[in-house]
This record gives C-alpha cells, structure tokens and sequence, in this order.
C-alpha cells in the first residue's frame, strides 16, 4: 500500500523534526523562561530576535544559514574541523533549518504558560529552602508542563512542514535531505508525478493531524497531573 | 532575638519601620494597606528593601551598608502565606516534606507524626490541594512551613481568606502552636480578635512607619492609636485565666490581678488563659456598692485619671489591682458624682457584656 520509498521519506521527516525539536528544546525553554520571568535592558530586542524566523522570508534565514554553515562559512568550518560534522546539504542541516524556523512557535507557547504560573507559588518554594534551580526544576518546569509539551509539538508539526530555509539550506537530496514537502515539490516538477504527490500530500495530512491529536492528549494528560482535575478546555 | 531595621520604597509607597520582637508571638498589626506584608516580606528575605538590616539571634541576614542579603531559603524562617500557596502538582504528603528534598537533615519520621498529629491531616496525605477546603489548606500550610524547623515562623494574615468557623478552627490549632512549640512567631494580621487571642506582644504599623510597640494590653487599649489600630471601641484588656466554668448557667469565671470576672457564652476550659476585652460603654460606675443588682461584677478600684472625650462624655480610668479598667460615662454622670483621681469607686461590668472576642 505504502511504497518502500515513501516510508523512507517519512521516516527521514520524521527524524528531522525531532532532531529539530531536541535541539531547539534547551533554547527554548531558556528563552521563554528569561521572557517570563525577568526584566532586563533590551529586552524587547530579544524577543524581537526570538520572533524573527516568524516574519523572515525562510529562504532569507536559508540563505544565511549556508553562509554561516557551508564548508567556508565561520562555523561551518568549526565543527568540521573539530567534531568532523558537515550540515550543509545533510539531514542534520535540514534539522537545524526547521529547528530555527519553528523556534518561535515553540518559545510562544512555553512563555505563556510560563507566565500563567503564579509568582507567589516560586516564593513560597524559596521561604522552604529551594534555590534558584530548585525552583525551576519543582515548580516552574513542572507547573509549565502543558504549555512546555503543546510548544514541542508545535514546533515538530511545522518542522514536519518545513520547506523554504531547508531547501535553500540543503538543497533536494533524495534519501538525505529530501523529507515529505521537498519530495511533493520534486514529484510536481516531473510530468505524470500528480498522483504520487497526491499520495504524499494525504500521508501529510494524516501525520500532521496524529501530532496534533497526540499533543492533546498528552497536554490533558499533564493538566491533570498538576490540577487535580481536567483545566485543558480552561481557556 | 529579632531586630529589625527596613527602609523600602515600591512605587510611591515607603516603608520606614524599626522594631525589635523576642519569644512569643509578636502581632503586626494594623489596617491594610499599612505596608505589614511588605516588612514581612522583607524579614524573610522576598523582597531586597533599600536599606536597613534584618538580624536574628546574632545572626545578620540583611544588611544594606555591607552589602550582605541571606536568600530567602538560607533564612530558615517558615512562611504561612494568606492564600496558603500549596503547590497544586503535588500531593498534601509531597508539599509537607517538600522543604526536606532540599535538606535531607530535615527529615525526621518523628517529626512529620507529630506535626500530621498536631494538625489532624492524617486523612489528607495523599490528596491534591484542589481536593481540600480553605481551612484544610491552611492546616497543611502551616504544617508545610513547620516541617522545615523554622527558628521563626511568619504568619500573614493566614485567617483572612477564611468563613468565620474555619477561623475558629485555624486560631485553635494556632494556640496550640503557640503553646507546645517555643518557635517564635510573627503574626500579620489586622483583626483586633485575632491579636487578643495570640499575641504577646504588639508593633502597630500605620502607613508604612512604627506607630507603637508593646505589650498588648498596653497598645490595644490606648485610646490615642484608635485611628490606626482601627479600634474605635475604648477598652481594656486583661489578662486573665480561668478558675471555673459552670456549665449549668453557662458561666465562666476568670481571675486577675485585682478580682475576678464573671463572664456569660464563654468557650474556654479550666486552666487557660484568655484575654478579655472590656469596652469602656459596658463599664458603669458607683460609689458604693449595689445590692440587688443583676450585675455579675462588681470590682473595687481606685480613679486613676480622667480623660475628656468628644460630646460630653469623658473616660475614666479606674485601677483595679494592676489591671486598668476604662469606663466611659457622661460627663454629667461625672459631675454628679464629683468624681476625682483617687477617688475610690465601684466599676460594674454585667456578665453578659464580655465574650471571648469580645473585639
């Protein structure tokens, strides 16, 4: 039913949005934790940053990332001389591609539910002894976990829909760097190929669509672990 | 024990006060808005004020000139927040010991027994905070922050989000606190019933800056801090315990130094003590005695002074033993009875007038 080709094609997205998401994980939560929780000079500048990918043509933030990754460009050259890893034109860079590209989607849904977390419960973990790290690690991090998750998914759909920076990034390289919107473009290019994009098109929908179901489930699922009870429909 | 110095500004609120608190239970107290949260919140290291010290048993936590601010969590002072702030992911079990994940030589199953005991949340261990009620949530906040061995607990107003019963409830379990622990407290609070019924002493707090500190009997009755203790009702309050009940008539009697009282629909058992509030207006005078009289109390006492009031009616401070009892009369109750300091007088109190929070 489904090709031995096609499941190669899933099977490369699907390794690319999650590298994207376990790379863009770590910034993501510092970003929206300094968002929400800190004030500093310039800091409408950051989150100006932060929304950039969100406003900047993708082939833009593509263009730029080959001149930053190529083998020539400045960290390109770093860790192929250090840790002998090339992205450009890889798998790997197509990762780092849509882990940009669905940065700010992610750090969003963090920062809000960041925000929703009532101040006065940190304080009061700090009067029993709980430190900086303390904090974040009991109370904030687990408080946030519903707006934590719905950001990761979030950010792995668009991954999964990523075409613009990664093309200019890493160009159409079947079994590298080809994943489901790069290989429904090629199929459209080539006369007679419809219908196998058809194909690919129905198989995104339905992926998209479990992502999305299996986010909320597992969103209530946490809603119910911090409440007490089901708040998933609270808003 | 505790000293402490804040100057504070937020916004174009300033806080200025200085006080000094020892053993016991020490009332913060006045209306709100008089800036009790934000000093308390100071003394446990929240919020960093601009100047001043915090110093406790030697110890210096705060100290703006050296530059010295001990984290709030390094302070080793309980917290018993208004609103409780359980942490709503946790169990009931899991928010007591919570301060232990962070100092495991807090832990002690001895402890955690006797404060669940205490408390009597034996039956709530393994429920959420969403599950419990507003007084429940209060027992286990108060049993959170002592299960982290404070050398001092701070209370804010831990009543205030409380339906009159569960206050009851809370300021039982508080008394009891206050007489089996020896931790110190400072309690935060801007009900006059609530500082009778706890506190030792007394620091009265009006817009932002120390009004008065002391005993309670000495603050709470000084007609002059009226406008800030909030308590307009001239009275005396004294210190008593109780030396019977008589259940038949529903009677209580207290004694003092200078007598003893005879008060109706009292809750209180043999032994205890309680401080009685007695409102100036309930307090009449007579030179001698009365016979066949339905007044219970009948006290024996010197005019110790004479204060004008507003609209002809004057205070007079009569001494009985060392308890200064305040009768407000007319002043021409007064003249007619030529009263005088020295003067030897009768004050009557009916039995019916006094009640526990008489506030």
């Amino acid at each position: 039913m489904i090709s031995g080709e096609e499941i190669g094609i899933i099977l490369l997205s699907l390794k690319v949005a999650l590298w994207s998401v376990a790379i863009s994980v770590p910034f993501g939560l510092a970003a929206a934790h300094v968002l929400a929780r800190r004030d500093f000079w310039g800091k409408s500048l950051f989150d100006a940053l932060v929304h950039l990918p969100l406003v900047l043509p993708p082939v833009v933030v593509g263009y730029w990332l080959l001149l930053l990754f190529g083998r020539r460009g400045p960290l390109g050259a770093f860790l192929e001389e250090w840790f002998g890893i090339a992205v450009a034109f890889r798998w790997s860079g197509a990762a780092i591609a849509s882990a940009i590209m669905s940065f700010p989607l992610m750090v969003r849904a963090m920062r809000l539910s960041m925000e929703a977390i009532d101040p006065k419960l940190e304080a009061a973990a700090q009067t029993l002894g709980a430190g900086r790290l303390g904090v974040l690690l009991t109370i904030t991090l687990p408080l946030a976990m519903p707006g934590i998750l719905t950001g990761m998914l979030l950010a792995f759909a668009r991954s999964l829909g990523e075409f613009g920076a990664t093309i200019t990034f890493v160009s159409n390289i079947p079994g590298e760097t080809q994943t489901l919107p790069l290989a429904i473009y090629a199929l459209w290019q080539v006369p007679g190929g419809e219908s196998a994009a058809q194909r690919l098109c129905v198989l995104s929908l339905i992926l998209s669509l479990a992502a999305l179901l299996f986010s909320e489930a597992l969103v209530r699922r946490a809603n119910r672990r911090i409440k007490g009870y089901d708040a998933v429909r609270r808003n | 024990m505790l000293s402490v110095e804040i100057n504070h500004e937020q916004g174009d609120f300033s806080l200025d006060a200085v006080f000094e608190c020892g053993a016991g239970v020490t009332a913060l107290f006045g209306r709100s808005g008089a800036g009790k949260s934000s000093l308390v919140n100071a003394i446990a290291g929240l919020i960093r004020p601009r100047k001043g010290h915090v110093v406790f048993d030697g110890e210096t936590l705060f100290d703006s000139a050296h530059g010295i601010h001990v984290r709030a969590g390094k302070r080793r002072f309980g917290y018993v927040f208004q609103e409780g702030r359980l942490f709503p992911h946790f169990t009931v079990q899991q928010n007591l010991v919570y301060s232990h994940w962070f100092d495991r030589a807090l832990y002690s199953a001895s402890d955690f027994a006797h404060v669940v005991e205490l408390l009597g949340i034996g039956e709530l261990l393994q429920r959420r905070p969403a599950q419990l009620s507003g007084g429940e949530k209060q027992r286990v906040a108060i049993g959170r922050a002592l299960l982290a061995k404070p050398r001092l607990l701070l209370l804010d107003e831990p009543l205030a989000s409380l339906d009159a019963e569960r206050k009851h409830e809370i300021l039982r379990y508080l008394r009891l606190l206050r007489d089996e622990t020896r931790i110190p407290m400072i309690y935060v609070s801007h009900a006059v019933e609530e500082v009778l019924e706890l506190a030792d002493q007394v620091v009265l707090l009006a817009s932002g800056r120390v009004v008065a500190s002391g005993s309670v009997e000495a603050v709470m009755g000084r007609p002059d801090l009226r406008p800030s203790s909030g308590v307009f009702e001239g009275g005396a309050v004294i210190e008593t315990h109780v030396i019977g009940i008589d259940l038949e008539d529903g009677l209580a009697t207290l004694g003092f130094d200078g007598g003893t009282l005879t008060v109706g629909n009292f809750d209180a058992q043999a032994g205890e003590r309680v401080r009685v509030r007695i409102r100036a207006r309930e307090v009449s005078i007579a030179l001698v005695p009365p016979q066949q009289i339905s007044i219970q109390n009948i006290l024996r006492g010197r005019i110790a002074a004479i204060d004008e009031a507003r609209s002809g009616r004057v205070t007079v401070m009569i001494a009985v033993g060392a308890a200064m009892l305040r009768s407000g009369i007319t002043r021409r109750s007064a003249r007619q009875l030529a009263l005088v300091p020295g003067m030897d007088v009768y004050a009557l109190i009916k039995a019916i007038s006094l009640d526990r929070h008489s506030g």
